[in-house]
């Protein structure tokens, strides 16, 4: 390994792109201006730096030229930087000695008619990099073992009941804690559901029977999570159980602890007997309606879409359509009226089923939130806004379709997990679109009602979904870690105030108890280098590997001179 | 798409398809046809070089048609993997006349004009269909008249405008003004060629045309074929001259589209097509609107449809937000009829179901959100699998088994199973891969006990 800022010698390489470079910046004068810069031993043009011969040409100039830094300036390291850094690694020269400078989406696209400026700038950009790669230290890529090939899953509904058998299919080990006496979550309360109309029941005791005969899975019932230490691979958990409190080494950690039903107190004249929630409605049919019920009126969007919840709950109007179906089937005279704001019968299955319910009869009408529904004693009065006109509607029978809202205890689970939730509580995964089922986090995942409120097929997909990511460092055994992430450079200057452990998105730090008082500690398997911390630190105690601030000021101080 | 690029554990076969399956769950063989791209993959560097001077210009699929494309093409530009293909269809090489230019430009020497259709067989045990879909065509609802207005284009059409990487740059340029900039830049081109050649006549005769012109028409050199020649191209460079002042006179007055209609349900919720709701097209009809507002704040936009179903996470508050701050209305009605108004203006004609009234309104722009058809990428693919497909012809599966198809082994995810946005298709993406990991699990416990 060279010896620390003694005797640099930086290879550039210039690459031409085709034409795609060469075409608008000078290049021979780009060479030519490399050779003069501090440090530089070699320099080189390639027509392709990535081909076959412009990387055999880097790997020989190492070894020929005696290089020990590379710099190469051509396109964008999104898409070459790892392959530039495995050919420095093949020839033997630590693969974080090498530096990027990208000239052509950043230089030679953008100033397609201004040749000289255009080269003027690529001369900026190759100083400052030769300036930084000059300071670049080797890394070493950090490998952290999973020493505990198991999964906990909290949270035993139909989530995380499908994601702990899909892991244990798999052969890992799971722990699965349930806070309730019986695993089944929702579903225990809910009588047949839609579209295909099962019986809850059947299918959560089916589920039951393939956990409780699982070899790999073991269930904590009337049980909580108390306390969760350490990182991907490597947390130590306490589970309060009915019989004890338990300690248990845990990999992976899946959060499925779902939802609960907003309880409309004080709106509508809800009481539980004639003016109901559809859950109620759900353990009413259970039992059988009274054929004495004729008329149903629902009023949708109870308590959500509005200031305090403005989210829609996504599976309410599926719901309300199911359960009028249902209702008209177990009393054929009944007069099921709907009152929505806009029927989210998003989808194959629910448009079909919405298609269905007005076959059955259902009445749909149209109310503006401005002009909300009043419940009186057997009546519902509305102004249907499609009609233009006030109706009343007879009502034996009141059901409030009202939303999925956070479990009570969220932010506790998400204390102890270090996860966030989002403006309505429910948890926050790592990207909406393209990591909906991981925390920012590594090593804890999402799914069911606890992310969003869902339907069982969609709750089953996220069920299998999270168990599919979290399988992934399982069955690796280590999770390696780009070493470009956060270090205590200066450990004395730390004063343990932790502002930076508050911000960190990713929880990779933490202030620990040690012989020089208390310090931030990197959990260098966490950190995703993002640099908040190094940024916030006014004792500047943290750095960035291969972004120091000294490495940076170097650049800085090319591109000034 | 990179980090399938790059991944050590997946082997990427681009532009290529299933022609055969064999075998059962836990072990299956599979058929492939990779289909020759005159390229080869393993020299090309995706420099691009080659496209630049390729002389056949096609129109850009990857750009709905709105741009155009080289014979040799990356399908886009960040595509992966970035190797280019050329497309037997229109390369004058290989339609048998003489080109070659691009193999003459690779420096890379990656051009094989001689390159066959490869089949290759390869054994796995489990498989993932993830075919996706089709957008809905919309010429099949007449009272649209998608054909025949320029103005009125689809949700994918409007997305590939408001694309920095687009066609416009993602400035909302209108097709129709498009068009006359189209015509006029054409007509610039031939004006060039013609004023070039004039040039020469003028070097070699030593005249200028207006004098030599003026003379021709006196009745001097009669019989010079040269110059007849050079009075021919005078005066059709005068003409195009004449022609090109008009055009570019109202191509000034050109700007992008500021009034948009966004049309809901076009083929979804519809007895004719598909009685089916989409599912993702209010959300992207109000995330078209927002960007076209955010290039340009002078952009107002309505919004006509039956319900907005805004159900995902965050969408009710984006579909507010995009109301309040965005200027988009969201008028409650279907649209009965849209026609052709001045200036290429559509007018549209809809009920407005709240005031119970039938009103019509002219726009700049009209953009379809088209239905999610079932893939035919999809159904070829499951009655090779000889997989089931339901009524729509989406890959049949279960609600308590999402992604399970009627094969076991078999699995499938995204817009294959029915209208999903990306988070869904996302979580699907990770299920499926777990029931196939699972299968490829089972399969391997299975054959490790039949050793031991
Ligand atoms: C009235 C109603 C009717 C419905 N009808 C249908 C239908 O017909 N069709 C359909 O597809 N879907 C229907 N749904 C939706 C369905 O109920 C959900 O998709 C499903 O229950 C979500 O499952 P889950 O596992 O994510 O959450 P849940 O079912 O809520 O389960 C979460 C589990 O986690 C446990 N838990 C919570 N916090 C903790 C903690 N801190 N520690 C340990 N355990 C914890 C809970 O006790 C519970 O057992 C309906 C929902 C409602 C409200
Ligand atoms: C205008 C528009 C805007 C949208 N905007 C958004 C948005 O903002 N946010 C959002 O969440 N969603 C949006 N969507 C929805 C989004 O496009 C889908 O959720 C997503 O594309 C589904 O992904 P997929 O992989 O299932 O299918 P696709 O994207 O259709 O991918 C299928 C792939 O399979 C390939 N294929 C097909 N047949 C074969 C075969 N036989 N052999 C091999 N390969 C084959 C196809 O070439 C294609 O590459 C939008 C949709 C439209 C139409
Ligand atoms: S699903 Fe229906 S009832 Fe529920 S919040 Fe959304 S619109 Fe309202
Ligand atoms: S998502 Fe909206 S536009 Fe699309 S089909 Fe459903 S209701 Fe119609």
């Amino acid at each position: 390994m060279p010896d620390k800022r003694e005797n640099i010698r930086i290879g550039v390489f210039i690459c031409h792109c085709g034409s795609n470079i060469a075409g608008y910046l000078d290049v021979e004068e780009l060479e030519a201006f490399a050779k003069t810069l501090p440090n530089v031993a070699f320099v080189v043009r390639n027509l392709y730096t990535c081909s076959e011969g412009g990387i055999n040409e880097i790997k020989n100039a190492i070894d020929e030229q005696n290089l020990n830094r590379v710099v190469v300036a051509s396109c964008t390291p999104r898409t070459h930087e790892p392959l530039f850094r495995s050919s420095c690694a093949e020839a033997g020269l630590n693969p974080y000695l090498f530096e990027m400078v990208n000239i052509r989406d950043q230089c030679s696209w953008v100033h397609m008619r201004e040749r000289e400026k255009g080269t003027s700038k690529a001369k900026d950009l190759i100083r400052m990099g030769v300036a930084k790669a000059a300071l670049l230290e080797p890394q070493e890529p950090i490998i952290s073992e999973v020493h505990a090939a198991r999964a906990l899953v909290i949270g035993g509904g139909i989530a995380g009941m499908t994601a702990s058998i899909a892991l244990g299919d798999r052969g890992y080990e799971v722990v699965l804690v349930e806070k309730e006496e019986r695993l089944g979550g929702m579903l225990n309360r809910l009588n047949m559901l839609g579209p295909t109309m099962t019986d809850a029941g059947d299918m959560v005791k089916e589920k039951i029977e393939t956990i409780t005969d699982h070899p790999n899975i073991t269930v904590f019932t009337r049980a909580t999570v108390t306390d969760v230490d350490g990182f991907i691979g490597n947390y130590e958990v306490d589970i309060e159980t009915k019989s004890g409190n338990e300690k248990v080494d845990i990999g992976v950690i899946i959060v499925a602890t779902g939802g609960r039903l907003f309880v409309p107190e004080g709106l509508y004249g809800y009481d539980g007997r004639r003016v109901i929630t559809q859950l109620e409605v759900e353990e009413v049919l259970g039992r059988g309606l009274d054929p004495a019920v004729k008329n149903i009126v629902m009023i949708q969007c109870v308590g959500s879409r509005n200031e305090e919840r403005p989210y829609c709950a996504r599976i309410c109007c599926q719901t309300a359509v199911k359960n009028a179906i249902l209702i008209t089937e177990q009393n054929p005279d009944a007069k099921v009226s709907i009152l929505y704001r806009d029927m989210q019968m998003y989808g194959v299955e629910n448009e079909e089923m919405f298609r269905d319910s007005k076959v059955k009869g259902v009445r749909f009408i149209k109310y503006d939130p401005a002009r909300p529904p009043r419940v009186e004693e057997g009546k519902v009065s509305v102004f249907h806004s499609l009609l233009g006109r006030e109706m009343d509607l007879l009502a034996d029978l009141v059901v409030l379709s009202t939303p999925v809202v956070p479990q009570e205890d969220a932010d506790v689970t998400s204390k102890i997990l270090t996860v966030p939730v989002d403006e309505n509580g429910f948890f926050l995964e790592g990207h909406v679109k393209l990591r909906p089922l991981d925390f920012a986090t590594d090593g804890v995942f999402l799914c069911g009602s606890a992310r969003f409120p869902a339907n069982i097929r969609e709750t089953v997909a996220q069920g299998l979904g999270a168990a599919s990511r979290a399988s992934i460092p399982l069955s690796k055994g280590f999770v390696v870690v780009e070493p470009i992430i956060s270090v205590l450079a200066d450990e004395d200057a730390c004063r343990g105030c932790g502002l930076c452990v508050a911000l960190c998105p990713y929880s990779a730090l933490e202030v620990r108890d040690t012989e020089k008082g208390r310090k931030v500690h990197v959990i260098d398997v966490s950190c995703k280098g993002c640099g908040v911390c190094a940024a916030t630190c006014y004792q500047h105690a943290l750095s960035i590997n291969s972004f120091t601030d000294q490495q940076i000021n170097a650049q800085i101080a090319a591109f000034l001179n | 798409m990179l980090d399938v690029g790059r991944h050590p554990n997946i082997d990427l076969l681009a532009y290529s398809e299933v022609e055969k399956l064999e075998g059962r769950s836990g072990d299956f063989k599979v058929t492939v046809r990779r289909k020759a791209r005159y390229v080869e993959e393993d020299k090309c560097t995706g420099c691009g070089a080659c496209k630049e001077k390729c002389p056949t210009v096609v129109p850009d699929a990857f750009n709905v048609g709105l741009g155009d494309r080289k014979a040799i093409y990356s399908w886009f530009a960040q595509g992966i993997p970035s190797t280019h293909t050329i497309d037997p269809e229109h390369c004058r090489q290989l339609k048998g006349k003489k080109c070659g230019v691009c193999a003459k430009t690779c420096l890379a020497e990656a051009i094989n004009f001689d390159q066959k259709d490869r089949l290759v067989e390869i054994g796995v045990g489990a498989i993932i269909v993830a075919t996706g879909y089709d957008v809905f065509d919309p010429s099949q609802i007449f009272e649209y008249r998608y054909k025949e207005i320029p103005n009125v284009v689809t949700s994918i059409e409007f997305e590939r405008l408001l694309s920095a990487s687009g066609p416009t740059a993602g400035h909302a340029g209108r097709p129709s003004d498009l068009a006359v900039e189209a015509e006029i830049e054409a007509l610039e081109k031939k004006a060039g060629r013609l004023q070039r050649a004039i040039t020469k006549f003028e070097d070699k005769y030593v005249e200028s045309s207006s004098a030599f012109s003026k003379k021709y028409q006196d009745g001097e050199y009669k019989d010079d074929k040269d110059r007849k020649r050079w009075a021919d191209k005078y005066a059709e460079h005068l003409a195009i001259l004449e022609t090109i002042e008009p055009i570019k006179k109202k191509a000034e007055g050109f700007t992008v589209a500021k009034r948009l209609a966004f049309i809901q349900c076009v083929g979804s919720r519809d007895f004719r097509f598909y009685p089916f709701c989409s599912g993702y097209c209010c959300m992207h009809s109000i995330k078209e609107a927002i960007i076209a507002h955010e290039h340009e704040t002078e952009t107002t936009s309505t919004i006509f449809g039956m319900d907005i179903r805004a159900v995902g996470k965050g969408f009710e508050q984006y579909k507010i937000r995009g109301g309040n701050n965005s200027n988009i209305t969201y008028i409650r009605g279907r649209v009965a009829e849209i026609m052709e108004g001045p200036d290429n203006n559509p007018v549209v004609t809809y009920e407005d179901t709240r005031e119970r009234r039938v009103k019509s309104e002219e726009f700049d722009m009209v953009i379809l959100a088209t239905a999610c058809a079932p893939g035919r990428g999809t159904i070829e693919t499951a009655n090779l699998l000889g997989i089931e497909l339901d009524r729509y012809d989406f890959v049949k599966t279960d609600p308590l088994s999402p992604v399970d198809t009627t094969t076991p082994g078999i699995f499938v995810c995204g817009c294959s199973v029915a209208p999903l946005d990306v988070p869904e298709s996302v979580s699907q993406a990770s299920s499926a891969s777990e029931r196939a990991a699972e299968v490829v699990f089972q399969s391997d416990l299975k054959k490790e006990k039949a050793v031991a």
